[in-house]
């Protein structure tokens, strides 16, 4: 398909530069809870290994939309969707496609780190158990690896069998990032990742946001707008349910071509 | 734009800073009257408040400045805010070398009082230093209603102020040729127009931030075509 970002908002305002690889298509979708419409004709093209904010008041759909990347509202009693995901040119609604299958490729992290009640080390291999790999130097290895790429290696290698419970919050979120990207993903889903944390643990998982994004596609969830700013490379402001405007966040927050963006990242009266 | 932030002392940092340019403008300008006065009419008593001015000047260009990184650091701000801020910025720094061209003026314009030949007071140059005080002011008033045509047709009007440069340039050339005790006074008077193009200049700058602000497009270094087509 084409890279054009966006199908029903104009070019200009969805503007995505030519040569970007497109990680995920939106196409023409529409999520129902029960009566109620969620989101609304939501058409956008997600670049690969590049970080794609969304930003918008609460309730804007937002948490939906990155939901539906990894078929999370399939959980959700009374959901209801049209159009369709493509993932890698894959639809992830097809029959044939296996959600666990699609969860390993497509990682989420959450606004509060859950760990599991184990150790460190049992966190991170926890994932790779499940595909079936057991052997010990592998699994050291791989754990290891993660817990390196997820910033995090420093400051547990000592305590690898501590609870995992017993770490700080930003301790906990970066090593929960580390048991997600333990099992390789492509893409990286992030629902308020550092609303609970501290300003240094904060600095911390943008920073690591940053070093991910050369190997994976990542989407983030936030409401701290220079948040957004700070570490995406793209966008997407959405409000009631629709996209009302998506581009490179250096044009969205300094020039946005939307009234209704202008006023939400100015902060003004809608 | 055109409707209020949520945060109200968010709308008074920016009112302030908006209402303080305009001040430090109001100081400009009448800075730059005096100083053509002193040129053009040898009116040597007005060239002290010209200096005292400029003394004022600085001050609210380092005031404003620092009220800009204020409102940086507290909101962070962004889309139109932001433009307005850097904007406002260079807008405070374009407005305080007006002021320092206009010093130069009325310096120059004190050293040809004290030159006894010729007495001529050369009447281009009132008219130049008439059309870039048009200029500043129409740029002040652009500036204040954040109008971006408005701004567009001071950028129309600089290419005129360059032509009358020019145009004294040559008379004065003329005039050194013609008369050699009149060298020194031409070459004050050449460097007092010269101050004046650039007060034009500047002026043109300022309506280039305004643009920037409205439209959200950089027009520095575009030619006038390229201008207009960025407002439509």
């Amino acid at each position: 398909m084409s890279p054009k970002a966006t199908l029903d908002i104009p070019a200009e305002t969805a503007a995505i530069p030519e040569g970007e690889n497109i990680k995920i298509e939106v196409r023409d979708l529409n999520l129902f809870y029960s009566e109620k419409q969620a989101l609304h004709d939501v058409n956008m093209d997600v670049p690969e290994k590049k970080v794609t904010a969304f930003i918008g008041p609460s309730g804007c759909g937002k948490s939906t939309l990155l939901r539906c990347f990894n078929r999370m509202n399939d959980l959700v009693d009374g959901v209801r969707m049209e159009g369709s995901i493509c993932l890698s040119g894959q639809d992830i609604f097809a029959p044939a496609v296996d959600v666990a299958e699609l969860r390993r490729q497509v990682g989420m992290v959450f606004q509060k780190p859950n760990p599991f009640p184990k150790s460190i080390y049992e966190n991170v291999a926890y994932g790779l158990r499940l595909q079936g790999l057991n052997k010990r130097h592998i699994l050291d290895e791989r754990v290891e690896w993660a817990l390196k790429s997820a910033a995090i290696w420093d400051e547990v290698k000592d305590r690898l069998d501590d609870n995992a419970m017993g770490l700080s919050g930003g301790q906990q979120q970066r090593l929960v990032i580390a048991r997600a990207i333990a099992i390789k993903p492509e893409v990286l889903l992030l629902d308020e990742p550092a609303s609970a944390l501290d300003p240094i643990s904060t600095l911390k998982i943008e920073e690591l946001i940053y070093e991910l994004k050369s190997d994976y596609t990542i989407l983030i969830v936030t409401h701290n707008m220079q948040q957004a700013a700070r570490v995406s490379d793209y966008t997407a402001f959405m409000y009631m349910g629709d996209l009302v405007e998506f581009g490179s966040t250096d044009r969205l927050f300094t020039n946005p071509k939307e009234k209704q963006t202008e006023d939400y990242i100015t902060g003004r009266y809608g | 734009m055109d409707h209020s932030h949520i945060s109200e002392q968010f709308n008074t940092d920016l009112d302030t800073v908006k209402t303080q340019v305009l001040a430090m403008g109001g100081l400009v300008e009448t800075q730059l009257r005096d100083a053509c006065e002193v040129l053009a009419h040898g009116k040597d008593s007005l060239a002290e408040s010209v200096l005292e001015t400029e003394i004022l000047v600085n001050k609210m260009e380092i005031e404003i400045d620092e009220l800009c990184t204020q409102v940086i650091a507290r909101r962070q701000p962004t889309a139109s805010d932001l433009r307005l801020v850097t904007g406002t910025i260079k807008t405070i720094t374009d407005l305080e070398r007006i002021g320092d061209e206009s010093e130069k003026i009325a310096r120059l314009g004190m050293e040809n009082i004290r030159l006894e030949h010729p007495a001529n007071r050369y009447p281009e140059v009132r008219h130049l230093g008439n059309q870039v005080r048009v200029m500043l002011h129409d740029a002040l008033d652009a500036y204040a209603r954040m109008d971006a045509d408005a701004a567009f047709k001071v950028l129309q009007e600089d290419a005129q102020v360059d032509e009358e440069y020019e145009a004294i340039l040559r008379q004065l050339i003329t005039l050194m040729m013609e008369d050699p005790r009149a060298i020194r006074r031409a070459l004050n008077t050449m460097w007092a127009v010269r101050a004046m193009e650039r007060i034009g200049d500047h002026a043109k700058n300022i309506c280039e931030y305004i643009i920037y602000y409205v439209k959200g497009k950089d027009v520095r270094h575009s030619s006038l075509e390229q201008t207009q087509d960025a407002l439509e």
